[in-house]
């Protein structure tokens, strides 16, 4: 038994998964966030949990990154048998339709507002929860770009801030830096905003760009008006959104570069910055197959041969590591930002929201996704349309306008109360 | 600014299924909700679970739900609910003419 260890039974390759969580030890760790092991969940579903989102309500067990939801089903129907309820996969519990029916119907009755959406199709609560509610702004906004008002009552906390919020509630801010690329007056102002705001601490991010901790949520617009001084703009580290074009030297430096991937980079995400999706979207250019930039582990990634382009789709280096799909080889830079266009704009338009394009594209398909983007060369060009037309009303810096004084209320208290001595 | 009820300011100073707080000196912030029906109530901005500003989370219903894991919080009670654990201070609010008045003893015993 040892030999196989533990790990042996989240892992593919067993014939019956039923039969690896069976061998595994009362104590055997289930969930690595919350730290619930094969016996409490089990003690759980012996208390009446006979559902995932029961177990999830109660042990706390795959409620936090998902990771472990496989082995969390198979103790389930180990311990129940065919009493387990599966039950349709629904957005969530303010209604009985799944995200693919509700994105339907958005489009096909040409609804405009989460209210509207909410009513027609017979949402139980009165105003949705805190999943289906960005889940519907999302897809009002990806439906009708330019017209639709973002609620930003709808937004996680992180994308109505433009922040990331940490566990003491300050805020986490990376500025962006386009391909990768910074010069003297960014770091200088990156430098000065962590002094002047006495950030306690500040890190190079696995994307190429600088993440400055500790901001307080009144300090955010005096910090995005120092950085956008220097040039800089929200890097979107917050949001389901176009994060970083990560890139490597490319032929300008290196001995091996086949071709600009600095500059490919840069003029991607010169294309796609602002952007709103599905879920997070990361972008890699590696100027040669050597991949320095690790393109093959991003949603869309590009590797530079001596020929031209090699563009792979559907990469993921977090909870389950995916390698890309290669989606095709094509000879110019142009043709390379096109299919990216195109691609996002298929994954904008298609996923449900939370799915990165790893499991959306094990989901539909690489034959799929190909024939969309490949089989004909105008609905390619549509799609590319279609997302550089969106983008007109998406490329519109959110920190400046903060910095301005718009939106105060996110920012500023209420009131400020210091209580004085009543005097007898 | 003495007396048993603190004006704070006007009720549409604070978003529809949005919040503002109340900085307290010396104390934890409060945070004052509105719900989509219209109804007012302030809380400890601290969830009950690991102290996430409830602040910050998305109103709905009667609840909010914390940014930090998700918790729902009832912003009548201040329980969490369903099978969480756990309870935040909740203050009184009345509306008056608009403005939105909150009571000073048991907000500075909330922000204590």
């Amino acid at each position: 038994m040892l030999i196989f260890g533990q790990a042996f039974a989240s892992g593919g390759g067993q014939a019956d998964p039923k039969a690896a969580v069976a061998a595994l030890s009362d104590d055997a760790e289930i969930c690595g966030c919350n730290g619930v092991s094969k016996g409490q969940v089990l003690a759980c579903i012996e208390k009446g949990a006979c559902s995932l989102d029961a177990v999830r309500d109660t042990c706390k067990a795959s409620a936090s990154c998902g990771s472990c939801t496989g082995l969390v089903e198979n103790l389930l129907a180990l311990a129940l048998g065919e009493e387990v309820q599966a039950g349709p996969r629904t957005m969530c519990r303010c209604t009985s339709f799944g995200h693919g029916d509700v994105r339907r119907e958005i489009v096909a009755q040409a609804m405009r507002s989460i209210p509207e959406v909410m009513q027609k199709l017979h949402w139980s609560t009165p105003d949705g929860c805190s999943s289906c509610r960005p889940a519907l702004n999302y897809y009002l906004l990806c439906a009708l770009p330019g017209e639709y008002v973002d609620d930003q009552q709808s937004r996680f906390v992180n994308e109505r801030m433009h922040a990331n919020i940490q566990k003491d509630g300050t805020y986490s801010v990376v500025p962006r830096m386009w391909g990768g690329l910074t010069n003297p007056r960014e770091l200088r102002a990156i430098a000065d905003v962590v002094e002047k705001f006495n950030a306690p601490m500040v890190k190079v991010t696995g994307g190429q760009r600088l993440d400055i901790f500790g901001i307080r949520k009144e300090d955010l617009p005096a910090v995005w008006a120092d950085l956008g001084a220097a040039g800089m703009v929200s890097g979107h580290a917050y949001g389901k959104a176009l994060r970083t074009v990560k890139t490597c030297v490319g032929s300008e430096w290196c001995r091996f570069g086949t071709q600009d991937s600095t500059g490919l980079g840069v003029k991607i995400e010169q294309a796609t910055w602002g952007s709103w999706m599905p879920h997070k979207f990361k972008i890699a250019v590696s100027g040669c197959p050597r991949n320095c930039a690790e393109a093959t582990i991003k949603d869309f990634g590009v590797v530079c041969v001596d020929s031209g382009y090699e563009l792979h789709v559907g990469g993921n280096g977090g909870i389950k590591v995916r390698v890309t799909d290669l989606l095709c080889r094509v000879a110019t830079e142009e043709e390379a930002i096109e299919h990216c266009a195109a691609f996002i704009q298929l994954y904008r338009e298609e996923a449900w929201y939370l799915e990165r394009t790893a499991p959306w594209i094990e989901r539909v398909g690489l034959a799929y996704v190909q024939s969309r983007l490949l089989g004909d060369a105008q609905e390619r060009a549509a799609l590319a349309a279609r997302f550089l037309h969106s983008q007109k009303f998406c490329q519109d810096d959110p920190w400046a306008k903060r910095a301005a004084g718009a939106e105060r209320e996110h920012h500023a208290p209420m009131a400020i109360f210091t209580p004085m001595e009543i005097p007898a | 600014m003495i007396g048993e009820w603190l004006d704070i300011g006007w009720l549409d100073e604070i978003p529809l299924r949005g919040s503002r707080v109340i900085e307290v000196a010396d104390g934890d912030d409060i945070a004052v909700f509105r719900t989509g029906d219209g109804k007012v109530f302030a809380l400890r901005d601290r969830c009950p679970h690991k102290h996430g500003r409830l602040s910050q989370g998305i109103v709905h219903g009667g609840a909010v739900a914390c940014p930090l894991h998700n918790w729902r919080i009832s912003l009548s009670s201040g329980e969490a609910l369903g099978e969480d654990q756990g309870c935040t201070p909740t203050v009184p609010v009345r509306i008056d003419a608009g403005r939105v008045l909150i009571q000073r003893a048991a907000m500075l015993a909330a922000a204590a």
